[in-house]
């Protein structure tokens, strides 16, 4: 796959809709002055500590596509949706919508962006305003993002896709806590068509949900991509999801992207040695427990990374070069990328 | 195999503002010595309230409306407190989604095993280090000693449900309730638990109730099944026939719902609506508003948990 990237060629078919570029995103918890200071030896310091949970990350999504992201609670997924959205500042790196830098554009250039990109989360409770009734819920993102658009208009709008999503009109007058969490989980789902969406990031959208809940959610999703050809920015962690609805799959650790390829690729051909060992940990249904790969040690946290490849504590291939030298995400394959040493000198 | 559990139309309800919630209705299961159950079904089925009652753990507004729990020859829910803090910390252990809910946050592991031994079986300081030290290794910790002097919040989840485990083995129970051990853990550290869970129930002969909704872990951990939807057990048997061969309409629109293999970006089937509200549940049966099967004398008796010609028991009034 090309990992060099057009800025100029606006919107061109091979121009990708989505595409972050060496993306970074650190935390500091250092705190206040007082929390940073520390003693080394007989010396005062001021130390800062740092959480690196985004590193370096390069990918693309082309119009029409599900990309999804997968890995380890803490592993950078949510920060990852929500750099790629404006909503953290990345430390460097680029984010490219059609091809245009939206990483460094003040809240005014925002606007016209986002309408076009929108946000699900998990837990649709918290992403709901409780003091407003549904019908309010999703007028507002209309009448914020369309101003020309009359009082009928909106509701007409409103009307149109609480009934695309199943949403039931009477719905309209109630208020979020009354509803389940499938149902409300419907609503911040219409509350992101209302708009002239694009672009939808999908973080954990199911993961609080019952199973006969999820296939309800799922639908909804991927009925939505068809009739509107969405793109979407799909995180979960659970992978029979993932492999049924991606186009491609991403897969994290600690911050860094390990590979990246298209769904079936990636589920009968896992390169990286952390994919291997995760699709081999899946439970299947009615299979007796299989011989999984069993790793030896625990995550490190993103505070103190370790050097070289970030997986080498756990890894079954680790030698020398990987304690020392980060792995560069490479080729593998025509549709594959991944991050291993290993993987490179063909020992994997 | 002989019997170590029985439960008999066990009835438990909340006393709410708004009325009665009847959190388990008239379940009834068995588990023999031994044996590995599974508690599956849908969210506010019943099926914690379930693992609660077995160790009388129901608290206010809750209560044990009817019923009986025996425990090898006792019965559950006529202990008095002191009787039955015996019966947790000797006979029945219970594993939590938040390892944090069994760990004090300010005493070493050590300590707290060592002190939990001390107080249920007596031993001296020593002997009890001996057996934490024992307990630790088998539930695959490297560097044992070391863990001893370490506190929970030095330690990952994986790590902390291990010594959870572990403290549950130390006094040799009967039986281990495990409710949704690895939900809150990454995939890679849920086999992981899982094998462990197996491997110990397998070499200590423990008995082993695993509540937990995902249909696949179940499968591969457990002998047999009971599903619960809203309050009632609505289909029980072994564990790869219910997951091959569902009798149930729900247990059928439950799996039909997972997505497989051969059917990747299609639609999926699902089961249409929500479960009832364990306050107003619908006469007849609790899931005749979902199924497409339905007919009058559903939405008129509540069909008995019955064995059908497959040798499960389903709670249908069309069921085979
Ligand atoms: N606002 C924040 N301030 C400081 N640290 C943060 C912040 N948000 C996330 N982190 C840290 O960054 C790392 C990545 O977190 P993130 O939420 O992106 O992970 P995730 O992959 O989404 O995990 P999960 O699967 O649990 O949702 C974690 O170590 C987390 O503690
Ligand atoms: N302390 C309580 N007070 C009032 N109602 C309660 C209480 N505990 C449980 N319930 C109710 O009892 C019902 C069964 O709850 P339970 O926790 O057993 O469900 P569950 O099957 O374990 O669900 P989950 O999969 O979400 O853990 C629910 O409707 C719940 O709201
Ligand atoms: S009794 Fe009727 S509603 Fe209930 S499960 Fe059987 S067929 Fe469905
Ligand atoms: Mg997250
Ligand atoms: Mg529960």
């Amino acid at each position: 796959m090309d990992t060099t990237h057009a800025h100029n060629a606006a919107a061109s078919s091979a121009t990708p809709l989505l595409e972050t570029v060496n993306l970074v995103k650190h935390f500091d918890i250092s705190g206040g002055l007082l929390d940073r200071i520390q003693w080394r030896g007989s010396n005062l310091e001021f130390a800062r500590t740092v959480v690196r949970a985004v590193n370096n990350v390069s990918l693309s999504i082309a119009k029409g596509e599900t990309l999804s992201v997968v890995g380890e609670s803490g592993c950078g997924k949510s920060t990852l949706a929500r750099t790629v959205l404006g909503l953290y500042p990345p430390q460097s790196g680029q984010v490219l919508y059609r091809g245009e830098r939206i990483d460094n554009l003040s809240p005014q250039q925002m606007l016209p962006y986002r309408t076009k990109m929108q946000m699900v989360f998990q837990d649709p409770y918290a992403s709901l305003n409780p003091r407003m009734k549904v019908r309010e819920i999703l007028e507002e993102p209309v009448r914020f993002h369309h101003k020309e658009k009359s009082r009928s208009e909106v509701k007409d709008r409103v009307a149109e896709v609480m009934k695309q999503v199943g949403v039931c009109p009477d719905w309209g007058e109630r208020y979020p806590h009354e509803f389940s969490g499938g149902q409300r989980q419907r609503i911040s789902i219409a509350r992101a068509l209302v708009v002239d969406t694009e672009f939808i990031v999908a973080d954990e959208p199911i993961s609080a949900l019952d199973v006969s809940i999820q296939a309800q959610i799922l639908n909804l999703l991927m009925d939505a991509q068809e009739q509107r050809s969405l793109t979407y920015l799909f995180i979960s962690h659970d992978l029979s999801v993932v492999e049924h609805i991606s186009t491609r799959v991403a897969v994290m650790y600690l911050g860094f992207l390990c590979e990246l390829a298209p769904t079936e690729e990636l589920f009968t051909n896992p390169r990286h040695p952390y994919t291997q060992a995760l699709l081999s940990a899946i439970p299947q249904l009615g299979a007796p427990s299989q011989d999984h790969i069993r790793l030896s040690g625990d995550v490190p946290t993103p505070i103190n990374l370790p050097p070289g490849c970030v997986f080498h504590g756990r890894c079954p291939h680790a030698d020398k070069r990987c304690r020392r030298e980060i792995p560069a995400f490479l080729a593998s394959g025509d549709t594959t990328l991944v991050a291993c040493h290993g993987v490179e000198e063909g020992r994997i | 195999m002989d019997t170590l559990l029985s439960v008999e139309n066990l009835t438990v309800k909340f006393r709410l503002r708004q009325g009665d919630l009847t959190a388990v209705d008239n379940v009834s299961f068995t588990l023999g010595r031994g044996e590995r159950l599974g508690l599956v079904g849908e969210s506010g089925a019943g099926k914690s309230v379930t693992g609660f009652s077995l160790i009388n753990l129901i608290s206010k507004p809750g209560f044990i409306d009817s019923g009986s729990i025996r425990f090898e020859d006792i019965e559950i829910t006529r202990l008095s407190d002191t009787a039955m803090r015996k019966v947790r910390g000797e006979k029945i252990s219970m594993i939590f989604q938040d390892p944090m809910m069994t760990l004090n946050p300010v005493l070493t592991i050590g300590t707290q095993m060592i002190e939990t031994l001390r107080a249920h079986v007596g031993c001296s300081r020593r002997q009890a280090e001996a057996i934490a030290l024992e307990n630790i290794r088998k539930v695959h910790i490297p560097s044992p000693e070391k863990r001893l002097k370490q506190y929970p919040h030095e330690m990952s989840g994986g790590m902390r449900q291990r010594i959870v485990i572990a403290i549950a083995l130390m006094a040799s129970p009967g039986l281990i309730i495990a409710d949704e051990p690895t939900t809150a853990l990454d995939v890679t550290i849920q086999a992981e638990i899982m094998d462990l869970l197996l491997e110990l129930c397998a070499t200590e002969g423990v008995g082993l109730i695993l509540i937990t909704h995902d249909l696949a872990v179940v499968s591969q951990v457990t002998q047999r099944i009971a599903v619960m939807y809203a309050g009632r057990i609505v289909e029980t048997g072994d564990t790869q026939q219910i997951v091959h061969r569902p009798k149930h309409p729900y247990t059928q629109g439950l799996l039909a719902a997972l997505p497989q293999h051969s059917n990747r970006q299609n639609r999926l089937n699902q089961i249409p609506g929500v479960m009832p509200s364990l306050i107003k549940i619908p006469p007849g049966c609790s899931f005749h508003e979902r199924c497409d099967l339905c007919q009058d004398l559903c939405r008129e008796q509540i069909p008995q948990l019955n064995e059908k010609s497959s040798g499960a028991h389903v709670a249908c009034h069309l069921a085979e």
